[in-house]
């Protein structure tokens, strides 16, 4: 008989409501900003919603009852860490074009980023909500839906740090930013709601490369969300590396607002982390835009990796892409789901998606759901997915030239993956992205 | 080179070699013909290492050691080539980066110096050329979309890249037209050499009419039946299998 408590649902919810005040005591000033009533508004929400289980169609495939027996706490001062901490961290002439977030916090200290542009501003989200507030408070939380999604109401409600970018109309941005996130568990488990807000404006160019990477072996769990919103004529290009540690939890919901002819594409490799969902939702908002997810993971031993894709088209002419590759070895599972809607306004609207997921263990699962909701008449939109093992004719062929099995598996997974690697437009980023993943295939 | 004797093999529990011994000495050319069926491919890829074919008797050796107790890459890296029948597509994996890996990756086990960019570049352009193949054809991946012919080219570039002892080509002649043919035999002829052997696996006369071999042994039911010179390959052509079949017959009435 097991005198041990279950912990239900219900109670970790509790738990985390009850470090709202906590976190309150730790806002000193920024308490009295407007922005407090919309944390206290998204903590009631989530109160009402609760974390999702699986009887939630969202979440049937992800099973987030390894995170919910964790009680993590508010994240506390990172430890030292200096430029040498964050050197394997950084990208080959990106080096001082970074924004530095520690346990969820900006770091004045670290960071460094500047650009020749005029206009643009980089900074903490907590300063920008002080100091930016008519540029920030007409955007941050008008995308990302509290009532759909609880994560977005715990980070909102808990939103006190993150980024900031604003790029002015008509600013073309040549220094791409990295975002580096890194979260120190060597002492302590804790939750981070780092809040990144971007607004590109009228014809804008701006690259970002958002990174997520930990220390420690403590479990943690970082729970981000971003709003990218992307003025008429904008292009924006995002990539996002999550390579948390083992023990990390990792939830991200991406919202984009695209406004005419507007472009934005944004790449996720996820080669880290425990327990893994990436919301990523695409709004097309009016005529002539274009819009890009593309997505690469790897997962072994009992990783768990979801992309929750969907694009929105409102309105005619608009043209979507997505394409996500994963590989699965040992009882590693993933999840892919692509919704894309396609209003009755969203006349010639040409929409594709494309899965693909490489098992090589049979134990390793996927699921891949497509689901297109299609409203207009005169449309293209194709969908695919494909699930299958490395080719044993392909491996012995390398292996008959001399190449060792475990070098010509891994020649195989990268060649599955390549094109996605293309999509990746800095090439100090992909080399690096390439490197590690290169990594990850000798040990997965 | 390689001594094989008396090797039986099964795939999928059917006995498909019946004990086939054969001899090759360095520097020779030796030709197995045969009917469909008679064994032929299977000889090759159970020489190259492919796990589905099952030995079930016999023993090879090569350069003296237990080929059989090898993998397929050491098989390769102790200078055993295979010219694939049907050479796989490899989407994803460059032509020069499949190369590089593989010539390097049997140079480190020679205990040779790996080749840098620009060494192993001008030995591909030179081994290019030999096959008449036009340069293009590194950036692409391995095999996607070649025609037939270059596909059989691309396997005699890779042979020409990585100098084996003993080239084994199964059924290289194949779906080759030929001009094609023409291509491939000039190819194999520019690599024969005194050290070299080559075993070359065929369902036909004509591309002996090219490669000239030393010795033509002819493989029906498993077995090697009849060996004999380069006349032997001629007699085939002019009488058909059944002829040997028949004399088969014949002989064990």
């Amino acid at each position: 008989m097991s005198k041990h408590k279950k912990i239900e649902t219900n109670d970790i919810k509790d738990w985390y409501l009850g470090r709202f005040s906590a976190f309150e005591n730790h806002l000193n000033g920024s308490r009295d900003i407007p922005f407090h009533a919309v944390r206290k508004n998204a903590l009631s929400t989530f109160s009402a919603l609760g974390f999702p289980g699986r009887r939630d169609e969202e979440w049937k495939y992800t099973n987030i009852a390894p995170l919910l027996k964790h009680q993590f706490g508010l994240a506390g001062e990172v430890g030292n860490v200096t430029e040498e901490t964050l050197r394997p961290y950084l990208f080959e002439g990106l080096e001082n074009n970074r924004a530095v977030l520690l346990n969820g916090r900006y770091s004045e200290a670290l960071s460094n980023y500047r650009t020749a542009a005029r206009g643009v501003i980089v900074c903490s989200m907590k300063t920008a909500l002080k100091q930016h507030a008519a540029l920030v408070e007409p955007h941050l939380g008008r995308y990302a839906r509290l009532e759909d999604e609880a994560f977005v109401a715990l980070n909102t409600a808990f939103v006190n740090d993150g980024v900031f970018v604003y790029v002015p109309d008509d600013t073309v941005v040549e220094e791409p930013l990295h975002l580096l996130f890194l979260s120190d568990a060597t002492a302590h488990s804790f939750f981070t709601s780092p809040r990144i807000l971007l607004v590109a404006g009228k014809n804008s160019r701006m690259k970002i490369v958002e990174t997520h990477n930990g220390l420690g072996d403590h479990a943690y769990f970082t729970n981000v969300v971003t709003e990218a919103v992307n003025g008429a004529g904008a292009k924006v290009d995002y990539v996002k590396l999550q390579d948390e540690r083992p023990n990390a939890y990792h939830i991200s919901h991406l919202q984009a607002h695209q406004e005419r002819d507007s472009n934005f594409s944004f790449l996720n490799f996820d080669i880290g982390g425990r327990l893994v969902r990436n919301n990523l939702n695409l709004a097309l908002k009016a005529e002539n835009c274009e819009g890009h997810l593309i997505g690469f993971y790897i997962g072994g031993g009992r990783q768990h990796i979801d992309n929750h894709t969907a694009i929105d088209h409102a309105m005619p002419n608009c043209f979507s892409n997505e394409l996500y590759k994963g590989i699965l070895g040992g009882k590693a599972s993933g999840v892919f789901n692509g919704k894309i809607f396609v209003r009755q306004d969203a006349q010639k609207t040409n929409a594709y998606q494309n899965n693909k997921a490489l098992l090589l263990s049979d134990d390793a699962t996927i699921n891949s759901k497509p689901q297109l909701e299609i409203f207009a008449d005169d449309v293209k939109c194709s969908h695919g997915a494909t699930v299958g093992q490395l080719d044993d004719e392909a491996l012995f062929y390398l292996q008959a030239r001399g190449i060792p099995k475990a070098k010509a598996q891994a020649m195989l997974q990268y060649a599955f993956a390549s094109d996605v690697f293309n999509y990746i437009p800095l090439e100090s980023v992909r080399e690096k992205i390439d490197q590690l993943v290169h990594e990850r295939f000798d040990n997965i | 080179m390689i001594s094989i004797k008396d090797l039986q093999v099964a795939v999928e529990g059917n006995l498909i070699l019946k004990g086939v011994n054969l001899e090759v000495k360095p520097g020779e050319v030796h030709a197995i013909m045969g009917p469909n069926g008679s064994g032929k491919s299977t000889l090759a890829n159970v020489l190259a290492g492919r796990e589905e074919y099952e030995v079930t008797g016999g023993a090879v050796s090569f350069e003296g050691k237990d080929l059989l107790e090898m993998g397929p890459e050491d098989r390769a890296r102790e200078g055993l080539f295979l010219a694939f029948q049907y050479p796989v597509e490899i989407p994803g994996v460059s032509n020069v980066n499949f190369m590089k890996t593989a010539v390097n990756e049997i140079r480190e086990y020679r205990g040779l110096e790996k080749l840098d960019a620009m060494e192993f570049l001008s030995l591909v352009k030179e081994k290019m050329r030999l096959v008449e193949m036009d340069e293009k054809f590194l950036s692409r991946s391995v095999n996607e979309g070649f025609s037939g012919g270059e596909k059989k080219r691309n396997e005699i570039f890779q042979l020409a890249v990585l100098e084996p002892k003993l080239a084994i080509m199964d059924e290289t002649d194949s779906g080759l037209d030929i001009d094609a043919l023409r291509i491939v035999a000039n190819g194999v002829n520019k690599l024969r050499s005194k050290e070299r052997s080559f075993v070359v696996i065929t369902h036909y006369q004509r591309l002996l009419n090219y490669i000239v071999p030393d010795f033509v042994h002819v493989l029906v039911n498993g077995k090697i039946v009849e060996s004999g010179g380069k006349e032997l390959a001629l007699q085939l052509e002019e009488h058909g299998y059944d002829w040997i079949k028949n004399e088969q017959a014949a002989a064990t009435l």
